[in-house]
């Protein structure tokens, strides 16, 4: 009765160093062993999805880098049997400005960065001198439009020139900017204590929101002109711009309306308290709370409206999709629908990945609950 | 009296109507100007006059000669159609998915991840027209992949046989009728017996049996009366058999995949919603894994994911209007386009598409918030 154990080294009893762990649950092995090979069912969807990954990604790899061509003047530069991003390469700056004039592109691009450093003091907190700087914002869209269309000394150009990525983000951006003071409107409307003013606005964002945004921008497309005083019209983007701003006001009341219900009751009562009136108490007590805490509400609805621009291309205006459209149909570069579609794919992919990170970034920082 | 909130709200209310009225009646006023000066006719008489166009598939019969009217329903039912087979499909995939995507093996969740992340951030207008020019891309009837025996992959669509009915077959749905409802009295017994004794019935395989197995028998019986109309290659294109379009593939697979993503990251985040308390409790009471999951956490879960879930399928039905951009003849694209393209009524054709979308969204909405209030929570 010899023990091995005890008889390298005796220990007082309760005395024992820890042992290390048995060699299999930690370090590399442990984790391929825990995370991939856990049990026998795992180990088999472990397997399908690696197989899978084999099947999958060589392909790809070797169709959309390793055999592809980059750049080129013309389709017989496609020479490699992949893809042939040379259709890309020449294409880019129509599907970036559309027909907008190349010598004047410098404008979009002024416009482009002008925006991040507008949206930067309402997207983050701790940002210097903030107070100055959303003046700044506030007043951006009026220098975006003279920007891009001209005027005021710079050299008008006709909205029908924009297109491609540039016209994805106007109208998506014209339409959150748009949406803001509307769906305000709207979600205190909603939340008021007039009967008639609640009704007509629970109708309104009852019907926006049953309805799809192809029949919404159908509407605005077909309809409005035939709304108008004879002699009276708007160009086709005005109208679509039109379209997608109800629409997008619609989902913006709800979500601000989210946030006003967010607001504990007492700070009403304590602004009544105080003596506010209603404008008072809306604007200086309840809704900076409330927007708050709906900017990721904000952000998401963005994304959706972001995506959803690509249906301007079907009521005619050329975004970043209708433009692609156009592009692969183009006799020279016949049969490279999937080039195209892929590039722009990459580029919503992109913006709405980075802007969905974003929101959970908001989320992160504004719930600061326990997790398990 | 102006202070008084009372009045003052009357007041306000008594403008806002006012500026309403006066807005209605400015547009109707242009709107009748300027479809008189343009001579466009109003009123719901073109529902009734003939189409003159064809529509590319249909669920009832048509041809160019019929009504806009009916145009109307070839349209509303192809458009029911893409709307129900995506919400089922998005369903079942969201729900893989989800599970998948909460799984402890490391590359399963991450490839799950990567996928919802990867598809749910591009356009489903991007991904309907994807799917279509993967479709236009594929060989020609004459060259035509096979799948199978009697299935055919061609830029055409998709060619299988189509089952004839024949005289008899209607036994085999009584009997599959049948069996559902002896399925459900099954059900309704042993949980009953189960709560008064104990004891437990196999009421999964037994429902099985019933509704798979009386079907079988009523085919055996009557000596299986459904045969199967098979396409056969005849010059340029195919004869018999049933054909799907690349156009309903397209919006099908686009639609499902989009809502599915979305679905997914709602089963996800309802199941992570469940306590883990309730886990842990539900171990101590001694339930083994699957039925924890299923007792406990999953009814749990479902009264977080049902009120979104409802939102997602009506988005689906909405964004099946996208089949306008690929030429699949729903709603939007017959009635809601070339109806409206020949007879110019577009204030009609344009309220008519959109009470069906809005009378579809509310009775969704409806039988929702009904299920919705069956499974909520009882509370004091």
């Amino acid at each position: 009765m010899t023990d091995t154990a005890t008889s390298e080294k005796k220990y007082p009893a309760g005395q024992h160093p820890d042992l290390p762990p048995p060699p299999g649950t930690i370090g590399v092995v442990g984790w391929i062993r825990h995370r991939l090979f856990p049990s026998p069912l795992s180990s088999i969807l472990t397997i399908a999805a690696l197989i899978l990954l084999y099947l999958v990604i060589p392909p790809i790899l070797n169709w959309a880098i390793l055999d592809a061509n980059f750049v080129g003047t013309s389709r017989d530069d496609c020479t490699g049997g992949g893809a042939c991003w040379v259709f890309i390469y020449v294409r880019f700056n129509q599907l970036m400005f559309g027909f907008y004039p190349p010598e004047l592109y410098w404008r979009p691009i002024l416009t482009f960065v002008l925006m991040f450093v507008a949206l930067y003091p309402l997207l983050f907190d701790n940002v210097p001198y903030k107070r100055y700087w959303i003046y700044f914002s506030i007043l951006f869209p009026v220098i975006a439009y003279f920007l891009l269309m001209g005027g005021l000394g710079l050299e008008p150009v006709e909205s029908s020139q924009m297109g491609g990525f540039m016209l994805t983000v106007v109208i998506g951006m014209t339409g959150i900017v748009a949406s803001l003071p509307i769906g305000v409107v709207l979600a205190l409307g909603r939340r008021s204590q007039m009967p008639i003013v609640r009704m007509l606005c629970v109708c309104f964002i009852e019907f926006i929101r049953g309805v799809p945004l192809i029949t919404v921008l159908f509407m605005s497309s077909v309809m409005l002109p035939l709304f108008l005083p004879e002699g009276v019209s708007f160009d086709k983007l005005l109208r679509a711009l039109i379209g997608v701003a109800l629409f997008s006001s619609a989902y913006m009341a709800e979500v601000i309306r989210g946030g006003l219900q967010a607001i504990p009751k007492g700070q009403y009562e304590a602004a009544q308290a105080l003596g506010l009136s209603y404008w008072k108490m809306m604007g200086l007590i309840v809704l900076p709370q409330a927007m708050k805490i709906v900017i990721p509400g904000i952000v998401s609805n963005f994304i959706g409206l972001f995506k959803d621009t690509t249906l301007v291309s079907i009521i005619g205006l050329l975004d970043l999709l209708g433009m692609t459209k156009a592009s692969v149909s183009d006799s020279n570069w016949i049969g490279l629908a999937h080039e195209g579609y892929a590039f722009a794919a990459l580029v919503y992919f992109v913006c709405c990945f980075s802007m969905a990170r974003y929101s959970i970034y908001l989320e992160n920082r504004l719930h600061t609950g326990h997790k398990r | 009296m102006w202070t008084d909130p009372k009045v003052r709200s009357i007041i306000t209310q008594i403008i806002v109507v006012v500026l309403f009225v006066a807005l209605v009646g400015f547009i109707v006023h242009n709107t009748a100007r300027n479809l008189e000066i343009r001579g466009i006719a109003t009123g719901f008489g073109f529902l009734s006059q003939p189409a003159g166009f064809d529509v590319a598939s249909s669920l009832i019969e048509y041809n160019p000669t019929m009504s806009h009217g009916r145009v109307f329903f070839v349209g509303l039912l192809n458009t029911l159609l893409v709307a129900v087979l995506g919400c089922i499909l998005a369903t079942l995939l969201g729900f893989f998915v989800g599970v998948l995507r909460l799984s402890s093996n490391w590359v399963v969740n991450r490839l799950a991840y990567v996928y919802v992340e990867a598809l749910r951030n591009v356009p489903v207008l991007l991904q309907i027209i994807f799917w279509w020019s993967i479709f236009l891309a594929l060989p020609q009837v004459r060259n035509a992949l096979s799948i199978g025996e009697h299935a055919y992959l061609s830029n055409r669509g998709v060619q299988v046989p189509a089952p004839v009915f024949e005289p008899g077959s209607g036994a085999i749905l009584i009997a599959l009728v049948i069996g559902i409802i002896a399925t459900i009295i099954l059900r309704t017994w042993a949980k009953r017996r189960q709560e008064a004794t104990g004891q437990q019935f196999p009421i999964f395989w037994s429902g099985v049996a019933l509704i798979v197995g009386l079907p079988i028998v009523a085919a055996a019986v009557t000596g299986f009366p459904i045969s199967f109309d098979l396409p056969v290659k005849k010059g340029f294109n195919f004869q018999g058999g049933l054909t799907i379009t690349p156009e309903f593939i397209a919006v099908l697979f686009a639609l499902s995949i989009y809502t599915g993503c979305f679905i997914a990251e709602l089963v996800r985040a309802g199941i992570q919603a469940v306590s883990h308390g309730q886990t842990e409790a539900s171990y101590a009471l001694g339930l083994r894994p699957g039925l924890t999951t299923r007792l406990v956490v999953i009814p749990q879960a479902m009264r977080i994911i049902v009120p979104p879930l409802t939102s997602q399928y009506l988005n689906l039905t909405k964004n099946s209007s996208l089949a306008v951009a690929v030429g699949y003849p729903d709603l939007v694209s017959t009635f809601g386009g070339t109806s409206l393209n020949q007879t110019g009524q577009a204030i009609e054709i344009i309220g008519i598409t959109m009470a069906v979308y809005l009378t579809i969204s509310l009775l969704t909405s409806a039988f929702m918030n009904w299920y919705n209030k069956r499974i909520a929570l009882v509370e004091r």
